[in-house]
């Protein structure tokens, strides 16, 4: 097993402005983040090989990607996994060129959310015989806040202030962030203050519901090195699939197995063994602040039930030991389900390559995406390391 | 000789009262919650009149009520599935009258009598729907009440029976009508009510050669209290022998009311005692029942007692009215429409969704619930055994409470539970009170309907805090 490190590089990226799209179509999302994509690479649309298409529900197949970039005939495959569909499009893609299979490939995620009619995720399960209970994703994750405050004896207005701490600061890094739906600050006293929507977790403990795309160039560090001094390099890429959490009674829903795993995964294969040491920067699946809480201690950020400790002391803001979500996140983004996990490679490229503006990490090497999504005890998640060229 | 062996009942948790605002009588009913029906009830009642008992043995089931969910499709098939009896066994929905009830008693004391069967189970339920705000709204219930006829083990033989069948049009509801009609008031009970009843009673004391001061216990039909009483004195007995009808606490439960009359007078656990079960609509049932010595050690679940002692007063008449669809509401906007469920999958999972059958794995040991080809803990595959969780005790593990799920009850009360042996599930709560609920709280399992969809009835089995007597 000789793993992805450092033979698949990253040579342009784009990324569509999310938020609410009224006037741009699936395939409008689509141009804008490859032709950004196309332009930051210095490439053309015929100088792509193969490509993969993430998306949840907003197209069937990878054939209207060809259609939206008039791409000549070339294999596409659409990929769909959870929350994690654009990192695994992504991982597909890397692979391919890996496999020394072609020389350049385009993973594209996309999802166009607001054409549904109503404010929430409108996912359409197969009816079944339907008596599983409606558990939207609030209240998925709320489930764990519940426990989480339990089992580590946070009171319910420590915890709320914690939750509301990582919402304020999601905020904050999302008003240098041009591309983002939300770029206003909100305080920690408004979020905690804010309506409930699935308790403990209130408005603004959610993330939004965004549309968006985002595109990514992947060639091999050979060609790279002719197209561009400043490309980035994948060093590690872990994806876990949990099959039956629900089922067991040992599970304590304060972490999440398959963020263990896939990160362990990740790390294994890029030499990562001091994560909070190494790791620069990481744009990690905040759908709900008491994830990105859970997510600090699952990937080793945090010691298991002190994550709120370092929240307290700052450690994950821009200025911080490890700045987590440094565009603003999904907090900011919205959850355009098939594009965030290139939206988060997308932040971690500019970020390696100092081109990150007012939130720019000071000179970061190596950063890491994360993508967690489906049901407690049945998640699907992505982890992803990218550094800067040696 | 044929007889009662077991008893049980169910009333539902919440009820309109003095306190409820909007609810324009001093007199308390019994309110089924949104989720709950004639068949969710009736497996309530069921539950409590097995309760340890060896289901196993149950030969038969007859369910009577006036609110089936189906015009078309059996109810208590839906019943006996969900209470897990055997396969094996004749079921059948007596419906369509108030006397429904006392019918399908005395067709499982003819089955035992006849020695077709050896126990049959009788399950009477009802949730019937007056007008709002008029005078059957008042003066309904609902509720359930639920038997097992034996020809051992006997609690209260059977003393005799005497059926009137009368072309009656005093109380209706044509198919597709949500609300119970009546004729004149005054023409209903001195040519219905008073009349047919008193026929019925006499004609039941002179077959059995019986007086009324024999009787020790009247569990009487009646469409409201007032009557109660002028029918009781018109027909010769004293108020001491007459069991007291429950209006003001429970109100007329339909199909259901002269069973759950029964069962509370049987409640009372004293040996050698008469009692006589009247019923009324389209005629009149009596029935005569002996209690035996057994009567004091056999004991029962919750009953009628238990279930009106654990009541909790709505706040509204309006949450009442939202509850039975009088008053439209808005979460449907917020939600796509729901689909059809697939009735493939509905069969397909029975097991696990209506008998609430988890798996034991025969090499670990380990409980899971749903059953797996694959144990969750050995991967052995395909070596598992039943396990029913319906009837297990559960602590809530973590919860949440969802305000825009787009439920009736916000907020949706969504749970993970432990059962006792263990397994584990994640199920929505219903009949709680959102301040009690808390990690470790003890819950148990409880028959509800989902939703109708495509007209199909989709039921599961919701968590609900742990009833107990005030």
């Amino acid at each position: 097993m000789s793993g992805i490190k450092d033979r698949v590089a990253i040579i342009g990226m784009g990324c569509s402005k999310f938020g609410e799209r009224w006037d741009s179509s699936s395939s409008d999302l689509i141009v804008e983040a490859a032709y950004e994509a196309f332009g930051d690479a210095g490439i053309e649309g015929k100088d792509v090989q193969a490509a993969w298409l993430g998306t949840v529900g907003s197209f069937r197949t990878g054939q209207p990607l060809a259609a939206a970039l008039k791409l000549d005939y070339i294999p596409i495959t659409r990929v769909e996994n959870a929350c994690a569909t654009a990192t695994d499009a992504f991982r597909n893609a890397c692979y391919a060129v890996a496999a020394g299979i072609y020389d350049i490939a385009l993973a594209v995620g996309v999802e166009k959310l607001k054409d549904s009619g109503f404010s929430g995720l409108a996912v359409a399960e197969p009816a079944g015989a339907d008596v599983n209970p409606p558990v939207p994703p609030p209240s998925q994750f709320a489930l764990a806040a519940t426990r989480y405050f339990h089992e580590h004896g946070i009171s319910y207005e420590d915890g709320k202030m914690t939750l509301a701490q990582i919402a304020s600061k999601n905020h904050h890094n999302g008003t240098m962030s041009p591309k983002a739906h939300f770029q206003r600050e909100v305080s920690a006293e408004q979020v905690a203050n804010a309506p409930m929507v699935a308790w403990p977790l209130g408005l603004f403990d959610c993330c939004g519901v965004s549309d968006g795309a985002a595109a990514a160039i992947i060639t091999t560090p050979e060609i790279a090195k002719t197209f561009r001094d400043d490309y980035v390099l994948v060093k590690g890429i872990g994806l876990s699939v949990g099959a039956y959490g629900i089922m067991r009674n040992d599970w304590d829903f304060t972490h999440f197995p398959e963020t263990v795993r896939a990160s362990q995964a990740a790390y294994q294969e890029s030499g990562v063994t001091d994560p909070r040491k190494e790791i620069d920067m990481a744009m990690v699946h905040d759908c709900f602040t008491i994830t990105e809480l859970i997510i600090y201690e699952d990937l080793g950020f945090s010691p298991k039930g002190k994550a709120s400790e370092d929240v307290a002391a700052g450690t994950f803001t821009l200025e911080g030991e490890v700045p987590v979500n440094t565009d603003g996140g999904l907090k900011c983004f919205g959850h355009p389900i098939g594009a965030s996990g290139i939206r988060m490679i997308y932040e971690v490229y500019k970020q390696l390559q100092g081109k990150a503006g007012g939130r720019q990490v000071k000179d970061p090497t190596l950063g890491l995406t994360h993508n967690l999504g489906g049901r407690p005890g049945s998640f699907t998640c992505s982890v992803a390391l990218f550094g800067t060229r040696d | 000789m044929a007889g009662i062996s077991s008893f049980g009942a169910y009333i539902p948790k919440y009820r309109l009262g003095v306190e409820s605002a909007g609810w324009e009588s001093s007199f308390e009913r019994s309110v089924a919650n949104f989720d709950e029906d004639s068949v969710s009830m009736a497996v309530a009642a069921g539950i409590d009149c097995l309760s340890d008992r060896n289901r196993e043995t149950i030969d038969g089931l007859l369910f009577a009520t006036t609110t089936p969910p189906y015009a078309e499709k059996q109810c208590a098939s839906i019943i006996a599935t969900a209470l897990d009896l055997r396969r094996d066994i004749f079921t059948a929905d007596i419906t369509d009258v108030l006397r429904a009830g006392t019918t399908a008693l005395k067709s499982a004391l003819d089955s035992v009598t006849a020695g077709s069967a050896n126990h049959v189970m009788v399950i009477a339920s009802d949730s019937r729907q007056g007008a709002p705000k008029g005078e059957a709204e008042r003066n309904s219930g609902d509720g359930a009440a639920a038997f097992i006829i034996s020809n051992e083990s006997i609690i209260a033989e059977q003393a005799g029976s005497y059926t009137i069948t009368e072309n009656m049009m005093d109380t209706w509801r044509s198919a597709g009508d949500p609300f119970v009609r009546s004729w004149e008031d005054r023409f209903a009970t001195e040519e219905g009510l008073e009349r047919i009843l008193s026929e019925a009673v006499s004609g039941f004391m002179k077959k059995e050669c019986l007086a009324t001061k024999d009787v020790a216990k009247l569990a009487l039909y009646s469409p409201d209290a007032r009557r109660h009483v002028q029918l009781a004195r018109r027909l010769g007995f004293e108020p001491e022998q007459v069991q007291d009808p429950l209006f003001g606490r429970m109100g007329n439960t339909g199909a259901a009311f002269p069973l759950m009359l029964l069962a509370r007078a049987l409640e009372d656990g004293t040996p050698d005692r008469l009692v006589l079960t009247v019923s009324y609509g389209d005629g009149s049932d009596v029935l005569g029942f002996k209690t035996t010595s057994y009567i004091s050690e056999a004991g029962h679940g919750m009953g009628i007692s238990g279930y009106l002692d654990s009541g909790q007063i709505l706040d509204s008449y309006e949450t009442y009215a939202k509850w039975r669809d009088v008053w439209l509401t808005d979460s449907s906007s917020r939600r796509p429409q729901a689909q059809s469920p697939s009735v493939t999958a509905m069969w397909r999972e029975t097991e696990q969704n209506i008998r609430f059958h988890g798996a034991t794995c025969n090499q670990c040991g380990y409980i899971q619930y749903p059953a797996q080809r694959i144990c969750v803990e050995c991967q052995t595959m395909d070596d598992s055994t039943p396990i029913r969780l319906s009837d297990q005790a559960g602590t809530v593990f973590t919860y949440s409470l969802d305000y825009l799920a787009g439920t009736v009850d916000t907020p949706l009360a969504i749970a993970v539970v432990d059962f006792k042996p263990g397994g584990r599930t994640l199920c929505m709560m219903t009949d709680r009170e959102v301040d009690e609920i808390h990690i470790g709280m003890e819950v148990e399992m409880s028959f509800r309907k989902l939703r109708v969809v495509n007209g199909i009835h989709n039921y599961y089995w919701k968590a609900v805090p742990k009833r107990q007597a005030k």
